[in-house]
C-alpha cells in the first residue's frame, strides 16, 4: 500500500490557557505532536491605550503607562516622563534621578523573577514560583510605602517623582538585598544545574545572533543571543552612566540561556541598586520649576501664586512645546520606547509605544517550528510576554 | 577526572538530591503566609484605598467643590455639582464618585487643595452589587468620620513629604 501522508491539523492554543501567560491565542498547525506552523492571534486585551493618550493631559497619562505591562510598571512610566522632559527640556535633580534607577531596577527584579519562575512553572517546577512570590510582595510592599499602591504606582512625574523616599526606606531596601540573596542562591540550586528543567530548556527554541537582530529582538532576548547590547550601558539615560554593573551574555540563544541571563541580571541588578543607596544625595526630588510640578502643598496653602500655579497644573495642565521626541528605556522585557509627537498643547498630539513583547511574539513562529507541543511552552515562558503590553 | 566526575553526579541523581534537601529544609523554617482576614500586612501611609470626604474638626465639610479632582480624574470618575448655600459659601450639592471606574491613581488626592477627598487606608470594601459602588456624597461623608482618625494620622506622617 502507498505511504499516505496526513495533513495537518490546527489547533487552538488559549485564550484561557494558564501557560498562554494572559489572552495569547495561539493557533497551532500541528503534524502529529510536531508543530508546523505558530500563527498568534493577538488584539483580546486592546484598550486603545495610545489613542485615549492622545485625550488626556500630559500628567493624566501616566497611569496608563503603568497598565500596559503590568510587570515593569515603572520602568514604563520612566519611558513617558523622560519623553516629556525632552520635550520639556528640564533638568532632573540628582536624587529624584538616582530614585528612579532604585526603582527601575527593583521593577526589573519584579518582573524577572515572575518571568523566571512562571517559566519554571510551565515547565514543571512549582516550588519557585512560590518562594520567590514572597519575595516579590516585599518588594511590592517597597513600592506601596513610596507611592501607596502596590502595583500601578503612578510615581514618576515630569521633572522627578511625586514624593521622596520616606524616612527609613533605604535601610528596608538594603536589609532586603542581603536576605535575597541567599533565596536567589536557593531558587539557583533548584533549577540551574536541574536535570529535568535542562531537558526541557536546553536547545529549545533556539534564535540565532542574526535572527534576533532581525527581528528586532531587545532585552534579555537579544542577550541570549549573544549580543551585549543594553540600552542603559549604549545610551544612558539618568545616572546610569555612574553604575558599576556587567551584561551579561548568552551563547546559545535557547530558552536556557533566556533564563540564564535573566537570573544574572537579577544579580546585576542588586548591584546597581547597592549602588543607588550608596551614593544617593540628599536634596530636592522635583524640579523647582512650577510650571512642569506642583509647588509643594505647604507653599501652595500659604501663597496666593503657588495656588494659583497648583490650580493651572491639575486644570489645564503642563503645556508642552511642539515638537517631536523618541525616549527609550531599558525595561524587564528589553526597549520599551514611547514616541511623542507634541502640538504645543496640554495634550499630546500621537503617542506611539515601542513595546518589547509585541516585536518579540511576531518570532515564536520560527522559534517553535520543528519542536514539539509541550516546547511552544516553555518559549513561550522564556519569551516573557505580557499582553497588556502587546495588545495596548 | 571531570568528566567521571559529571558521569558520577549524573547517575547519583546529585542535583535533584540536593533540590529535595533543600525543599524539605524550608519545611521547618517559620511560615510567611498571613491568616487573612485576621492578620493583615503593612500599610505604609501613603495607601490609596478607598475614597473619603473628610470635614474640619468644627464639623464643617472641607469640600468647597473647586472641582479640582473632577477635572484631573483620567478616569473621569467623579461628578460633582455646586452651589452656594444660605450662607453664601460654596458647597458640593452632589459628590458622586463611581467606584467601578476608578483607577486609584491619587490625582484627586494630589489635587485637593483643602485635603477634602483622600484616599484612605481601608481596601476591603468588596459589594455584592454594582449599585453599592456608585459612592454619593453622604457615603463618602460617612467614610470620613468613619476612618478619620488613621486618615489624619497617615496625612501628618506623610507631610514632610508632600
Amino acid at each position: 500500500m502507498a505511504e499516505t501522508r496526513l495533513e495537518t491539523f490546527a489547533i487552538n492554543f488559549g485564550p484561557q490557557h494558564p501557560a498562554a501567560h494572559g489572552v495569547l491565542r495561539l493557533v497551532l498547525e500541528m503534524d502529529g505532536e510536531v508543530v508546523e506552523r505558530a500563527d498568534p492571534h493577538i488584539g483580546l486585551l486592546h484598550r486603545g491605550t495610545e489613542k485615549l493618550i492622545e485625550y488626556r493631559p500630559y500628567l493624566q497619562n501616566i497611569p496608563y503607562f503603568d497598565r500596559l505591562d503590568y510587570c515593569s510598571m515603572l520602568c514604563q512610566e520612566h519611558a513617558y516622563v523622560l519623553a516629556v522632559e525632552r520635550l520639556l527640556g528640564c533638568e532632573v535633580p540628582i536624587r529624584a534621578q538616582y530614585i528612579r534607577v532604585l526603582f527601575d531596577e527593583i521593577t526589573r527584579i519584579l518582573n524577572h523573577l515572575l518571568n523566571v519562575t512562571t517559566m519554571a512553572l510551565d515547565v514543571g517546577a512549582m516550588t519557585p514560583l512560590l518562594w520567590m512570590f514572597e519575595e516579590r510582595e516585599k518588594l511590592m510592599g517597597f513600592y506601596e510605602a513610596v507611592s501607596g499602591a502596590r502595583m500601578h504606582a503612578n510615581y514618576y512625574r515630569f521633572g522627578g517623582v511625586a514624593r521622596d523616599l520616606p524616612d527609613g526606606l533605604e535601610d528596608r531596601i538594603a536589609a532586603w538585598i542581603d536576605q535575597f540573596v541567599p533565596k536567589l542562591d536557593d531558587m539557583d540550586e533548584l533549577l540551574t544545574e536541574n536535570r529535568i528543567f535542562k531537558q526541557r530548556t536546553v536547545d529549545i527554541g533556539i534564535v540565532k545572533a542574526q535572527d534576533a537582530l532581525d527581528w528586532g529582538f531587545s532585552g534579555p532576548m537579544l542577550r541570549a543571543s549573544g549580543i551585549p547590547w543594553d540600552l542603559r550601558k549604549a545610551q544612558p539615560y539618568e545616572v546610569y552612566d555612574r553604575m558599576d554593573f556587567l551584561v551579561p551574555v548568552g551563547k546559545n540563544g535557547d530558552c536556557y540561556d533566556r533564563y540564564l541571563v535573566r537570573m544574572a541580571e537579577i544579580r546585576e541588578s542588586l548591584k546597581i541598586m547597592r549602588q543607588c543607596l550608596e551614593q544617593m544625595p540628599k536634596g530636592p526630588v522635583r524640579v523647582q520649576d512650577y510650571k512642569i510640578a506642583p509647588p509643594p502643598r505647604a507653599l501652595m496653602k500659604s501663597s496666593m501664586e503657588a495656588l494659583i500655579h497648583h490650580f493651572k497644573l491639575y486644570t489645564e495642565g503642563v503645556r508642552v512645546p511642539a515638537g517631536e521626541v523618541y525616549a527609550a528605556v531599558e525595561s524587564g522585557k528589553g526597549e520599551f520606547g514611547v514616541y511623542l509627537v507634541s502640538d504645543g498643547t496640554n495634550k499630546p498630539y500621537r503617542c506611539k509605544i515601542r513595546s518589547p513583547g509585541y516585536v518579540h511574539l511576531q518570532a515564536l513562529d520560527f522559534m517553535s517550528k520543528g519542536h514539539q507541543l509541550a516546547d511552544v511552552v516553555a518559549i513561550i515562558g522564556s519569551l516573557d510576554i505580557v499582553f497588556g503590553e502587546i495588545d495596548r | 577526572m571531570a568528566t567521571l566526575d559529571k558521569v558520577a553526579r549524573t547517575i547519583l541523581w546529585q542535583e535533584l538530591i540536593k533540590g529535595f534537601a533543600l525543599t524539605f529544609r524550608y519545611m521547618f523554617k517559620r511560615k510567611v503566609t498571613l491568616n487573612y482576614p485576621y492578620e493583615r500586612g503593612p500599610l505604609s501611609p501613603r495607601f490609596r484605598g478607598e475614597h473619603a470626604l473628610r470635614r474640619y474638626p468644627n464639623g464643617e465639610e472641607r469640600c468647597i467643590a473647586c472641582k479640582l479632582c473632577e477635572a484631573i480624574c483620567p478616569a473621569q470618575a467623579i461628578t460633582i455639582e455646586s452651589e452656594p448655600r444660605a450662607d453664601g459659601s460654596r458647597r458640593t450639592t452632589r459628590y458622586d464618585i463611581d467606584m467601578t471606574k476608578c483607577i486609584y491613581c491619587g490625582f484627586c488626592e494630589e489635587a485637593c487643595p483643602v485635603d477634602a477627598i483622600v484616599e484612605g487606608p481601608n481596601d476591603a470594601f468588596a459589594a455584592e452589587t454594582r449599585a453599592e459602588l456608585f459612592y454619593t456624597k453622604e457615603k463618602l461623608l460617612a467614610n470620613g468620620e468613619r476612618w478619620e482618625r488613621e486618615i489624619a494620622a497617615n496625612l501628618e506622617r506623610d507631610a514632610p513629604y508632600r
